[in-house]
Protein backbone atom coordinates (compact mmCIF):
# COMPACT_ATOMS: atom_id res chain seq x y z
CA UNK A 1 0.00 0.00 0.00
CA UNK A 2 1.36 3.39 -0.68
CA UNK A 3 -0.62 6.29 0.98
CA UNK A 4 -1.82 8.94 -1.40
CA UNK A 5 0.11 12.12 -2.14
CA UNK A 6 -1.84 14.52 -0.48
CA UNK A 7 -2.44 12.40 2.71
CA UNK A 8 1.61 13.01 2.97
CA UNK A 9 1.92 16.20 2.20
CA UNK A 10 -0.17 16.86 5.63
CA UNK A 11 0.94 14.43 7.48
CA UNK A 12 4.91 15.70 6.62
CA UNK A 13 5.28 18.57 8.51
CA UNK A 14 3.78 17.40 12.04
CA UNK A 15 5.80 14.15 11.36
CA UNK A 16 9.06 15.95 10.98
CA UNK A 17 8.68 18.33 13.91
CA UNK A 18 7.89 14.85 15.71
CA UNK A 19 11.08 13.65 14.93
CA UNK A 20 12.74 17.13 15.59
CA UNK A 21 11.32 16.76 19.13
CA UNK A 22 12.97 13.87 19.54
CA UNK A 23 16.08 15.54 19.11
CA UNK A 24 18.60 17.00 16.34
CA UNK A 25 19.22 15.77 13.52
CA UNK A 26 19.98 15.93 9.88
CA UNK A 27 18.11 15.31 6.51
CA UNK A 28 19.36 11.88 5.55
CA UNK A 29 18.79 10.88 9.59
CA UNK A 30 15.09 11.86 9.36
CA UNK A 31 14.05 10.26 6.31
CA UNK A 32 15.72 7.08 7.78
CA UNK A 33 13.38 7.45 11.06
CA UNK A 34 10.16 8.68 8.92
CA UNK A 35 11.04 4.98 6.79
CA UNK A 36 11.67 3.02 9.87
CA UNK A 37 8.61 4.12 11.77
CA UNK A 38 6.61 3.87 8.49
CA UNK A 39 7.39 0.53 7.54
CA UNK A 40 8.45 2.29 4.33
CA UNK A 41 4.96 3.03 3.85
CA UNK A 42 5.12 7.01 4.66
CA UNK A 43 7.44 7.84 1.59
CA UNK A 44 8.52 10.38 -1.26
CA UNK A 45 10.97 11.79 -2.61
CA UNK A 46 14.24 12.01 -0.61
CA UNK A 47 14.83 15.64 -2.04
CA UNK A 48 11.50 16.93 -1.46
CA UNK A 49 12.04 17.07 3.05
CA UNK A 50 14.79 19.91 2.47
CA UNK A 51 12.56 22.83 1.05
CA UNK A 52 10.22 21.74 3.48
CA UNK A 53 12.90 21.96 6.17
CA UNK A 54 13.60 25.55 4.78
CA UNK A 55 10.26 26.75 5.26
CA UNK A 56 9.68 25.16 8.22
CA UNK A 57 12.95 27.24 9.08
CA UNK A 58 11.51 30.56 7.63
CA UNK A 59 8.74 30.32 9.20
CA UNK A 60 10.44 29.77 12.84
CA UNK A 61 9.67 26.62 13.61
CA UNK A 62 13.17 25.07 13.48
CA UNK A 63 16.70 26.34 13.60
CA UNK A 64 19.76 24.91 11.55
CA UNK A 65 23.25 25.33 11.57
CA UNK A 66 26.16 23.22 9.72
CA UNK A 67 28.36 20.98 11.38
CA UNK A 68 30.89 19.03 11.09
CA UNK A 69 29.94 14.94 11.13
CA UNK A 70 32.18 12.65 12.12
CA UNK A 71 32.82 11.20 9.10
CA UNK A 72 34.75 14.59 8.54
CA UNK A 73 31.43 15.88 5.76
CA UNK A 74 29.54 18.65 6.76
CA UNK A 75 26.30 18.45 7.58
CA UNK A 76 23.54 20.91 8.27
CA UNK A 77 21.42 20.05 11.66
CA UNK A 78 18.04 20.64 12.22
CA UNK A 79 16.44 21.51 15.67
CA UNK A 80 13.13 22.29 16.65
CA UNK A 81 12.49 26.05 18.42
CA UNK A 82 10.41 26.84 20.64
CA UNK A 83 7.95 27.97 18.57
CA UNK A 84 7.80 24.89 16.80
CA UNK A 85 7.51 23.18 19.78
CA UNK A 86 3.79 25.16 20.43
CA UNK A 87 3.06 24.50 16.98
CA UNK A 88 3.80 20.94 17.19
CA UNK A 89 1.34 20.86 20.33
CA UNK A 90 -0.87 22.51 18.04
CA UNK A 91 -1.03 20.35 15.35
CA UNK A 92 -0.84 17.15 17.41
CA UNK A 93 -4.23 17.94 19.22
CA UNK A 94 -5.78 19.00 15.56
CA UNK A 95 -4.80 15.45 13.90
CA UNK A 96 -6.25 13.51 17.40
CA UNK A 97 -8.97 15.04 16.63
CA UNK A 98 -9.18 13.80 12.99
CA UNK A 99 -8.03 10.59 14.47
CA UNK A 100 -11.17 10.31 17.23
CA UNK A 101 -13.68 10.76 14.03
CA UNK A 102 -12.02 8.53 11.90
CA UNK A 103 -11.91 5.91 14.93
CA UNK A 104 -15.67 7.13 15.56
CA UNK A 105 -16.84 6.61 11.77
CA UNK A 106 -14.91 3.34 11.31
CA UNK A 107 -15.84 1.35 13.96
CA UNK A 108 -12.92 -1.57 15.06
CA UNK A 109 -14.20 -4.22 13.01
CA UNK A 110 -11.19 -4.60 10.76
CA UNK A 111 -12.65 -2.91 7.53
CA UNK A 112 -14.65 -4.45 5.02
CA UNK A 113 -12.62 -6.87 3.61
CA UNK A 114 -12.29 -8.80 6.61
CA UNK A 115 -16.37 -8.55 7.19
CA UNK A 116 -16.20 -9.53 3.64
CA UNK A 117 -14.15 -12.66 4.66
CA UNK A 118 -15.94 -13.72 7.58
CA UNK A 119 -19.29 -13.04 5.88
CA UNK A 120 -18.15 -15.58 3.71
CA UNK A 121 -16.92 -18.39 5.94
CA UNK B 1 42.05 -5.89 -11.26
CA UNK B 2 40.69 -6.51 -7.98
CA UNK B 3 43.21 -5.00 -6.01
CA UNK B 4 42.70 -1.47 -7.70
CA UNK B 5 39.04 -1.58 -7.38
CA UNK B 6 38.98 -0.02 -3.96
CA UNK B 7 41.67 3.30 -5.29
CA UNK B 8 39.80 3.70 -8.04
CA UNK B 9 36.36 3.51 -7.50
CA UNK B 10 36.45 6.56 -4.90
CA UNK B 11 37.85 8.45 -7.80
CA UNK B 12 34.85 7.32 -10.45
CA UNK B 13 32.44 8.25 -7.12
CA UNK B 14 34.02 11.85 -7.31
CA UNK B 15 33.50 12.40 -11.07
CA UNK B 16 29.97 11.14 -10.66
CA UNK B 17 29.38 13.66 -7.86
CA UNK B 18 31.14 16.53 -9.92
CA UNK B 19 28.81 15.56 -12.90
CA UNK B 20 26.06 15.97 -10.53
CA UNK B 21 26.57 19.21 -9.18
CA UNK B 22 27.19 20.47 -12.32
CA UNK B 23 23.87 18.97 -13.70
CA UNK B 24 22.05 21.04 -10.46
CA UNK B 25 23.91 23.90 -10.59
CA UNK B 26 22.36 24.80 -13.92
CA UNK B 27 18.82 25.08 -11.91
CA UNK B 28 18.70 28.44 -10.49
CA UNK B 29 16.65 27.73 -7.94
CA UNK B 30 19.12 25.66 -6.29
CA UNK B 31 21.82 27.67 -4.49
CA UNK B 32 25.60 26.76 -3.03
CA UNK B 33 23.68 26.25 0.42
CA UNK B 34 21.43 23.76 -1.03
CA UNK B 35 23.75 21.86 -3.07
CA UNK B 36 25.66 21.13 -0.16
CA UNK B 37 23.35 19.81 1.69
CA UNK B 38 21.79 17.62 -1.00
CA UNK B 39 25.39 16.38 -1.96
CA UNK B 40 25.56 15.61 1.89
CA UNK B 41 22.73 13.23 1.98
CA UNK B 42 23.65 12.18 -1.70
CA UNK B 43 27.16 10.91 0.59
CA UNK B 44 25.44 9.79 3.39
CA UNK B 45 23.12 7.51 0.91
CA UNK B 46 25.63 6.20 -1.07
CA UNK B 47 27.47 5.15 2.57
CA UNK B 48 24.21 3.56 3.22
CA UNK B 49 23.73 1.37 0.28
CA UNK B 50 27.30 0.63 -0.20
CA UNK B 51 27.34 -0.71 2.90
CA UNK B 52 24.03 -3.46 2.06
CA UNK B 53 26.17 -4.47 -0.45
CA UNK B 54 25.73 -2.51 -3.67
CA UNK B 55 28.53 -1.18 -6.37
CA UNK B 56 29.41 2.69 -5.47
CA UNK B 57 28.47 3.44 -8.90
CA UNK B 58 25.49 1.27 -8.61
CA UNK B 59 24.71 3.09 -5.31
CA UNK B 60 25.51 6.61 -6.78
CA UNK B 61 22.08 5.94 -9.45
CA UNK B 62 20.18 4.41 -6.83
CA UNK B 63 20.98 7.42 -4.03
CA UNK B 64 20.34 10.02 -6.97
CA UNK B 65 16.96 8.27 -8.70
CA UNK B 66 15.47 8.46 -4.82
CA UNK B 67 16.65 12.01 -4.68
CA UNK B 68 13.51 12.88 -7.17
CA UNK B 69 13.16 14.03 -10.76
CA UNK B 70 15.30 17.19 -10.65
CA UNK B 71 12.74 19.00 -12.54
CA UNK B 72 10.40 18.50 -9.26
CA UNK B 73 12.56 19.47 -6.88
CA UNK B 74 14.45 22.51 -8.82
CA UNK B 75 10.06 23.28 -9.04
CA UNK B 76 9.91 22.34 -4.87
CA UNK B 77 12.71 24.45 -4.32
CA UNK B 78 11.53 27.14 -6.23
CA UNK B 79 8.15 27.21 -5.05
CA UNK B 80 9.68 27.79 -1.61
CA UNK B 81 12.43 30.29 -2.51
CA UNK B 82 10.47 32.82 -4.86
CA UNK B 83 12.77 35.15 -4.16
CA UNK B 84 15.83 33.36 -5.93
CA UNK B 85 13.59 33.36 -9.31
CA UNK B 86 10.79 35.74 -8.50
CA UNK B 87 11.50 37.21 -12.02
CA UNK B 88 10.27 34.07 -13.66
CA UNK B 89 7.35 33.74 -11.69
CA UNK B 90 6.76 37.05 -11.29
CA UNK B 91 6.38 38.16 -14.92
CA UNK B 92 4.50 35.39 -16.38
CA UNK B 93 3.29 32.75 -13.70
CA UNK B 94 5.36 29.88 -15.88
CA UNK B 95 4.74 31.85 -19.35
CA UNK B 96 8.31 33.78 -19.96
CA UNK B 97 10.38 30.44 -18.55
CA UNK B 98 8.60 28.73 -21.76
CA UNK B 99 9.28 31.64 -23.69
CA UNK B 100 13.00 31.87 -23.15
CA UNK B 101 12.91 27.56 -23.61
CA UNK B 102 10.98 28.48 -26.99
CA UNK B 103 13.75 31.07 -28.37
CA UNK B 104 16.33 28.92 -26.91
CA UNK B 105 15.57 26.01 -29.13
CA UNK B 106 15.46 28.64 -32.13
CA UNK B 107 11.52 28.06 -32.92
CA UNK B 108 10.21 30.81 -34.12
CA UNK B 109 8.15 32.82 -31.29
CA UNK B 110 5.27 35.48 -32.48
CA UNK B 111 6.85 39.34 -32.93
CA UNK B 112 5.26 40.25 -29.58
CA UNK B 113 6.69 37.75 -27.35
CA UNK B 114 10.21 38.17 -28.39
CA UNK B 115 13.15 39.40 -25.81
CA UNK B 116 10.44 39.66 -22.93
CA UNK B 117 7.99 41.32 -25.11
CA UNK B 118 9.79 44.41 -25.34
CA UNK B 119 8.12 45.49 -28.08
CA UNK B 120 5.10 45.69 -26.04
CA UNK B 121 6.64 47.32 -23.38
CA UNK B 122 8.09 50.00 -25.82
CA UNK B 123 4.52 50.17 -27.16
CA UNK B 124 2.45 50.83 -24.20
CA UNK B 125 5.75 53.35 -23.13
CA UNK B 126 4.65 55.16 -25.81
CA UNK B 127 1.39 54.87 -25.17
CA UNK B 128 1.67 56.46 -21.92
CA UNK B 129 4.12 59.46 -23.40
CA UNK B 130 1.63 60.12 -25.68
CA UNK B 131 -1.41 59.94 -23.30
CA UNK B 132 0.80 62.55 -21.39
CA UNK B 133 1.16 64.86 -24.01
CA UNK B 134 -2.35 64.82 -25.12
CA UNK B 135 -3.71 65.91 -22.22
CA UNK B 136 -1.04 68.49 -21.87
CA UNK B 137 -2.11 69.71 -25.33
CA UNK B 138 -6.21 69.34 -24.80
CA UNK B 139 -5.81 71.06 -21.18
CA UNK B 140 -2.82 73.56 -21.71
CA UNK B 141 -2.36 73.71 -18.23
CA UNK B 142 0.91 71.75 -17.41
CA UNK B 143 -0.66 71.70 -13.46
CA UNK B 144 -3.35 69.38 -14.83
CA UNK B 145 -0.81 66.89 -16.10
CA UNK B 146 1.26 66.94 -12.67
CA UNK B 147 -2.12 66.60 -10.82
CA UNK B 148 -3.07 63.62 -12.98
CA UNK B 149 0.32 62.28 -13.43
CA UNK B 150 -0.72 58.94 -11.94
CA UNK B 151 -3.66 58.33 -13.15
CA UNK B 152 -2.47 58.93 -16.65
CA UNK B 153 0.79 57.19 -16.16
CA UNK B 154 0.02 54.09 -14.05
CA UNK B 155 -3.02 52.43 -16.24
CA UNK B 156 -0.50 51.91 -18.95
CA UNK B 157 1.54 50.35 -16.45
CA UNK B 158 -1.53 47.89 -15.19
CA UNK B 159 -2.29 47.18 -18.86
CA UNK B 160 1.85 45.90 -18.98
CA UNK B 161 0.64 43.32 -16.07
CA UNK B 162 -2.80 42.47 -17.58
CA UNK B 163 -0.51 41.07 -20.47
CA UNK B 164 2.13 39.58 -18.59
CA UNK B 165 0.66 38.08 -15.66
CA UNK B 166 -3.47 37.76 -17.18
CA UNK B 167 -4.95 38.43 -13.73
CA UNK B 168 -9.07 37.49 -14.26
CA UNK B 169 -11.33 39.83 -15.29
CA UNK B 170 -12.49 40.33 -11.81
CA UNK B 171 -9.47 41.94 -10.95
CA UNK B 172 -8.91 43.66 -14.04
CA UNK B 173 -12.37 45.37 -13.71
CA UNK B 174 -11.59 46.25 -9.97
CA UNK B 175 -8.24 48.48 -11.03
CA UNK B 176 -9.99 49.83 -13.82
CA UNK B 177 -12.31 50.95 -11.03
CA UNK B 178 -9.90 52.62 -8.80
CA UNK B 179 -8.50 54.33 -11.64
CA UNK B 180 -11.70 55.86 -12.85
CA UNK B 181 -12.86 56.69 -9.32
CA UNK B 182 -9.39 58.37 -8.47
CA UNK B 183 -9.13 60.34 -12.22
CA UNK B 184 -12.84 61.46 -11.14
CA UNK B 185 -12.25 62.62 -7.74
CA UNK B 186 -9.35 64.33 -8.51
CA UNK B 187 -10.87 66.30 -11.80
CA UNK B 188 -14.48 67.15 -10.57
CA UNK B 189 -13.56 67.92 -7.27
CA UNK B 190 -13.67 71.80 -6.59
CA UNK B 191 -10.14 72.69 -5.45
CA UNK B 192 -9.83 75.99 -4.00
CA UNK B 193 -7.69 78.44 -6.11
CA UNK B 194 -5.84 80.40 -3.61
CA UNK B 195 -3.90 83.47 -4.73
CA UNK B 196 -0.26 82.26 -5.81
CA UNK B 197 2.35 83.23 -3.51
CA UNK B 198 0.62 82.08 -0.16
CA UNK B 199 1.94 78.79 1.41
CA UNK B 200 3.66 75.87 -0.73
CA UNK B 201 3.16 75.57 -4.85
CA UNK B 202 3.96 72.27 -6.73
CA UNK B 203 4.05 72.62 -10.28
CA UNK B 204 1.17 75.46 -10.04
CA UNK B 205 -1.14 73.25 -7.63
CA UNK B 206 -1.85 75.41 -4.58
CA UNK B 207 -4.59 74.14 -2.52
CA UNK B 208 -3.25 72.25 -0.18
CA UNK B 209 -6.39 69.49 -0.60
CA UNK B 210 -5.40 69.21 -4.10
CA UNK B 211 -1.52 68.48 -3.42
CA UNK B 212 -2.30 65.57 -0.34
CA UNK B 213 -4.62 64.17 -2.97
CA UNK B 214 -2.26 64.02 -5.72
CA UNK B 215 0.08 62.17 -3.62
CA UNK B 216 -2.41 59.71 -2.07
CA UNK B 217 -3.40 59.09 -5.96
CA UNK B 218 0.20 58.23 -6.71
CA UNK B 219 0.43 55.79 -3.49
CA UNK B 220 -2.95 54.65 -4.14
CA UNK B 221 -2.46 53.86 -7.70
CA UNK B 222 1.16 52.35 -7.41
CA UNK B 223 -0.45 49.72 -5.07
CA UNK B 224 -3.85 49.35 -7.42
CA UNK B 225 -1.11 48.28 -9.97
CA UNK B 226 0.09 45.89 -7.68
CA UNK B 227 -3.72 44.38 -7.91
CA UNK B 228 -2.76 43.84 -11.45
CA UNK B 229 0.43 42.32 -10.72
CA UNK B 230 -0.78 40.12 -8.03
CA UNK B 231 -3.96 39.05 -9.46
CA UNK B 232 -6.40 36.72 -7.36
CA UNK B 233 -2.93 35.95 -5.46
CA UNK B 234 -3.23 39.37 -3.85
CA UNK B 235 -3.68 38.19 -0.54
CA UNK B 236 -0.46 35.89 -0.23
CA UNK B 237 2.30 37.24 1.48
CA UNK B 238 4.72 36.08 -1.13
CA UNK B 239 3.26 37.55 -3.98
CA UNK B 240 2.69 41.03 -2.41
CA UNK B 241 6.48 40.74 -1.13
CA UNK B 242 7.35 39.71 -4.92
CA UNK B 243 5.72 43.21 -5.98
CA UNK B 244 7.63 45.26 -3.21
CA UNK B 245 10.60 43.72 -4.79
CA UNK B 246 9.24 44.28 -8.06
CA UNK B 247 8.91 48.42 -6.74
CA UNK B 248 12.20 48.08 -5.49
CA UNK B 249 14.10 47.49 -8.37
CA UNK B 250 11.70 49.61 -10.78
CA UNK B 251 12.65 52.83 -8.45
CA UNK B 252 16.36 51.75 -9.05
CA UNK B 253 15.93 51.55 -12.53
CA UNK B 254 14.21 54.82 -13.27
CA UNK B 255 16.53 56.48 -11.01
CA UNK B 256 19.34 55.48 -13.67
CA UNK B 257 17.14 56.13 -16.48
CA UNK B 258 16.34 59.36 -15.09
CA UNK B 259 20.01 60.27 -14.38
CA UNK B 260 20.96 59.19 -17.85
CA UNK B 261 18.23 60.59 -19.68
CA UNK B 262 18.85 63.94 -17.78
CA UNK B 263 22.48 64.15 -18.37
CA UNK B 264 21.87 63.36 -22.29
CA UNK B 265 19.38 66.12 -22.22
CA UNK B 266 21.21 68.72 -20.82
CA UNK B 267 24.18 67.93 -22.97
CA UNK B 268 22.41 67.75 -26.14
CA UNK B 269 20.66 71.74 -25.31
CA UNK B 270 24.35 72.51 -24.40
CA UNK B 271 25.50 71.14 -27.51
CA UNK B 272 22.49 72.44 -30.02
CA UNK B 273 22.83 76.01 -28.45
CA UNK B 274 26.62 75.85 -29.20
CA UNK B 275 25.90 76.20 -32.59
CA UNK B 276 23.55 78.78 -32.36
CA UNK B 277 20.21 76.37 -32.03
CA UNK B 278 17.99 76.49 -29.31
CA UNK B 279 16.52 73.19 -28.52
CA UNK B 280 15.20 73.56 -24.91
CA UNK B 281 11.94 74.46 -25.27
CA UNK B 282 11.69 71.45 -27.74
CA UNK B 283 13.39 69.37 -24.61
CA UNK B 284 11.54 70.63 -22.65
CA UNK B 285 8.05 70.35 -24.20
CA UNK B 286 8.49 66.96 -26.03
CA UNK B 287 11.18 64.86 -24.51
CA UNK B 288 10.92 65.12 -20.71
CA UNK B 289 7.19 64.48 -20.76
CA UNK B 290 7.56 61.73 -23.29
CA UNK B 291 10.42 60.18 -21.56
CA UNK B 292 9.49 60.83 -18.14
CA UNK B 293 5.77 58.47 -18.91
CA UNK B 294 7.61 56.05 -20.87
CA UNK B 295 10.49 55.24 -18.61
CA UNK B 296 7.75 54.08 -16.29
CA UNK B 297 7.51 51.15 -19.14
CA UNK B 298 11.10 50.54 -19.88
CA UNK B 299 12.00 50.31 -16.12
CA UNK B 300 9.10 47.75 -15.43
CA UNK B 301 10.75 45.90 -18.25
CA UNK B 302 14.31 46.45 -17.46
CA UNK B 303 12.81 44.57 -14.00
CA UNK B 304 12.12 41.65 -15.39
CA UNK B 305 14.46 40.87 -18.60
CA UNK B 306 18.21 42.31 -16.75
CA UNK B 307 16.98 41.15 -13.51
CA UNK B 308 20.65 39.71 -12.57
CA UNK B 309 22.19 42.61 -12.82
CA UNK B 310 19.88 44.59 -9.75
CA UNK B 311 19.95 41.15 -7.99
CA UNK B 312 23.65 41.52 -7.22
CA UNK B 313 22.91 45.55 -6.47
CA UNK B 314 20.05 45.88 -4.00
CA UNK B 315 21.70 43.78 -0.94
CA UNK B 316 24.25 45.70 -1.85
CA UNK B 317 22.29 48.87 -1.63
CA UNK B 318 20.85 48.44 1.65
CA UNK B 319 23.92 47.40 3.38
CA UNK B 320 25.41 50.93 2.60
CA UNK B 321 22.43 52.96 3.53
CA UNK B 322 21.27 51.39 6.27
CA UNK B 323 24.44 52.19 8.35
CA UNK B 324 24.29 55.60 7.04
CA UNK B 325 21.03 55.90 7.73
CA UNK B 326 21.27 54.66 11.46
CA UNK B 327 23.84 57.35 11.71
CA UNK B 328 21.42 60.23 10.58
CA UNK B 329 18.56 59.03 12.41
CA UNK B 330 20.90 58.98 15.39
CA UNK B 331 21.94 61.99 14.73
CA UNK B 332 18.51 63.48 14.50
CA UNK B 333 17.46 62.10 17.38
CA UNK B 334 20.19 63.93 19.36
CA UNK B 335 19.50 67.34 17.74
CA UNK B 336 15.68 67.41 18.22
CA UNK B 337 15.97 66.39 21.74
CA UNK B 338 18.33 69.31 22.11
CA UNK B 339 15.94 71.71 20.41
CA UNK B 340 13.07 70.67 22.20
CA UNK B 341 10.94 73.09 20.91
CA UNK B 342 9.76 71.51 17.55
CA UNK B 343 5.97 72.74 18.08
CA UNK B 344 7.66 76.37 16.84
CA UNK B 345 9.40 75.14 13.93
CA UNK B 346 7.89 75.42 10.82
CA UNK B 347 5.60 72.68 9.44
CA UNK B 348 8.24 72.07 6.40
CA UNK B 349 10.31 70.62 8.95
CA UNK B 350 8.06 68.26 10.25
CA UNK B 351 7.14 67.26 6.89
CA UNK B 352 10.67 66.88 6.39
CA UNK B 353 10.98 64.35 9.60
CA UNK B 354 8.02 62.67 8.17
CA UNK B 355 9.59 62.09 4.83
CA UNK B 356 12.67 60.64 6.44
CA UNK B 357 11.06 58.17 8.45
CA UNK B 358 8.91 57.13 5.10
CA UNK B 359 12.07 56.45 3.99
CA UNK B 360 13.11 54.57 6.55
CA UNK B 361 10.05 52.41 6.31
CA UNK B 362 10.93 52.24 2.73
CA UNK B 363 14.98 50.96 3.39
CA UNK B 364 13.03 48.13 5.58
CA UNK B 365 11.13 46.49 3.52
CA UNK B 366 13.50 46.73 0.65
CA UNK B 367 15.94 45.01 2.92
CA UNK B 368 13.68 42.34 4.17
CA UNK B 369 12.81 41.82 0.28
CA UNK B 370 16.48 41.63 -0.44
CA UNK B 371 17.36 39.35 2.32
CA UNK B 372 17.60 35.83 2.13
CA UNK B 373 15.53 34.44 4.46
CA UNK B 374 17.11 31.33 5.84
CA UNK B 375 20.50 33.16 6.75
CA UNK B 376 21.22 33.46 10.38
CA UNK B 377 20.19 37.08 12.24
CA UNK B 378 24.03 38.52 12.04
CA UNK B 379 25.35 42.15 12.59
CA UNK B 380 23.20 43.57 9.92
CA UNK B 381 20.29 42.81 11.41
CA UNK B 382 21.33 44.05 14.67
CA UNK B 383 22.20 47.65 13.16
CA UNK B 384 18.49 47.17 11.28
CA UNK B 385 17.17 47.05 14.74
CA UNK B 386 18.91 50.51 16.48
CA UNK B 387 17.80 51.80 13.25
CA UNK B 388 14.54 50.81 13.82
CA UNK B 389 14.49 51.88 17.61
CA UNK B 390 16.02 55.48 16.17
CA UNK B 391 13.43 55.64 13.95
CA UNK B 392 10.74 54.69 16.68
CA UNK B 393 12.22 57.43 19.34
CA UNK B 394 11.81 59.93 16.50
CA UNK B 395 8.59 59.08 15.28
CA UNK B 396 7.09 59.59 18.66
CA UNK B 397 9.06 63.19 18.98
CA UNK B 398 7.59 64.34 16.28
CA UNK B 399 3.85 63.39 17.01
CA UNK B 400 4.35 65.09 19.71
CA UNK B 401 5.55 67.95 18.35
CA UNK B 402 2.54 67.29 15.70
CA UNK B 403 -0.09 67.17 18.21
CA UNK B 404 1.32 70.12 20.07
CA UNK B 405 0.75 72.12 16.68
CA UNK B 406 -2.31 70.84 16.17
CA UNK B 407 -3.51 71.69 20.07
CA UNK B 408 -2.36 75.28 19.20
CA UNK B 409 -3.02 75.62 15.52
CA UNK B 410 -6.12 73.56 14.86
CA UNK B 411 -6.42 70.89 12.46
CA UNK B 412 -5.73 71.30 9.05
CA UNK B 413 -5.60 69.25 5.70
CA UNK B 414 -1.66 69.36 6.40
CA UNK B 415 -1.77 68.25 9.58
CA UNK B 416 -4.08 65.69 9.79
CA UNK B 417 -2.55 64.11 6.76
CA UNK B 418 1.05 64.03 8.16
CA UNK B 419 -0.60 63.26 11.73
CA UNK B 420 -2.21 60.19 10.03
CA UNK B 421 1.26 59.11 8.35
CA UNK B 422 2.75 59.72 11.88
CA UNK B 423 0.32 57.35 13.51
CA UNK B 424 0.69 54.13 10.39
CA UNK B 425 4.44 54.53 10.71
CA UNK B 426 4.32 54.30 14.27
CA UNK B 427 2.26 51.21 14.50
CA UNK B 428 4.80 50.13 11.79
CA UNK B 429 7.79 50.86 13.14
CA UNK B 430 6.93 49.75 16.99
CA UNK B 431 6.01 46.27 16.06
CA UNK B 432 8.54 45.70 13.23
CA UNK B 433 10.94 46.39 16.21
CA UNK B 434 9.29 44.06 17.95
CA UNK B 435 9.78 41.54 15.72
CA UNK B 436 13.16 42.13 14.54
CA UNK B 437 14.23 41.62 18.63
CA UNK B 438 12.22 38.79 18.08
CA UNK B 439 14.31 37.47 14.98
CA UNK B 440 17.35 38.12 16.85
CA UNK B 441 17.00 36.44 19.87
CA UNK B 442 15.10 33.53 17.32
CA UNK B 443 12.05 33.90 18.90
CA UNK B 444 10.35 34.30 15.49
CA UNK B 445 11.18 32.86 11.86
CA UNK B 446 11.97 35.70 9.42
CA UNK B 447 8.39 35.17 7.77
CA UNK B 448 6.80 36.95 10.71
CA UNK B 449 8.83 40.12 9.39
CA UNK B 450 7.72 39.69 5.96
CA UNK B 451 4.14 38.95 6.92
CA UNK B 452 4.10 41.99 8.94
CA UNK B 453 5.27 44.57 6.21
CA UNK B 454 3.13 42.98 3.41
CA UNK B 455 -0.11 42.99 5.98
CA UNK B 456 0.89 46.68 5.97
CA UNK B 457 0.09 47.01 2.48
CA UNK B 458 -3.66 47.64 2.48
CA UNK B 459 -3.53 49.88 5.61
CA UNK B 460 -1.12 52.43 3.17
CA UNK B 461 -4.11 51.44 0.36
CA UNK B 462 -6.92 52.77 2.59
CA UNK B 463 -4.90 56.08 3.74
CA UNK B 464 -4.21 57.06 0.35
CA UNK B 465 -7.31 56.25 -0.84
CA UNK B 466 -8.55 58.39 2.26
CA UNK B 467 -6.26 61.19 1.45
CA UNK B 468 -7.79 61.24 -2.05
CA UNK B 469 -11.35 60.95 -1.49
CA UNK B 470 -12.33 62.19 1.67
CA UNK B 471 -10.20 64.81 2.69
CA UNK B 472 -10.86 67.82 -0.25
CA UNK B 473 -15.12 67.47 0.97
CA UNK B 474 -13.71 67.41 4.69
CA UNK B 475 -11.60 70.18 4.27
CA UNK B 476 -13.46 72.38 1.54
CA UNK B 477 -11.25 72.13 -1.20
CA UNK B 478 -8.88 74.64 0.73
Amino acid sequence: MRIGKDLVAAAATPVVLGILAEGESYGYAILQRITALSDGELEWSDGMLYPLLHRLERLGHVHSEWRQADSGRPRKQYRLSEQGAAVLAEQRRQWSVVGDVLSKVWPDDGGPRLRLALGEA
Amino acid sequence: MPIDAPRDLPTDLDALFASWRRWMQRHDAVNAADLAELESHLSDAVDHFVAVGLAPDEAFLVAVKRLGATDELSREYAREHSERLWKQLALTGDGAADDAEQEDAGRPLAFHRRANGLAVALGLGAGAGLAVKAVNLATDDPSQVVLNSAVIVLPFLALWFAWRRRPSLGMLAIVGAVFLGTGLALNLYPFAVPQPAVGTEIAGIAAATEIIAMLGSFVALWLTVGLAYAGDGWRDERTRMDFIRFSGEWFVYYLLIALGGGALSALTVAVFSSIGVDVAQFVGEWVLPLGAAGAVLVAAWLVGAKQRVIENIAPVLTKVFTPLFTLMLLALVVAAIMQWNLVDVSRDLLIAFDLVLVVVVGLLVYSISARDPLLAPGWYDRLQALMLASALVLDAIVLVAMIGRTGEFGFSANKTASLGVNLILLVNLAWALRLQLGFLRRRTGFAALERWQTAMLPVYFAWAAILVVVFPPVFDFA
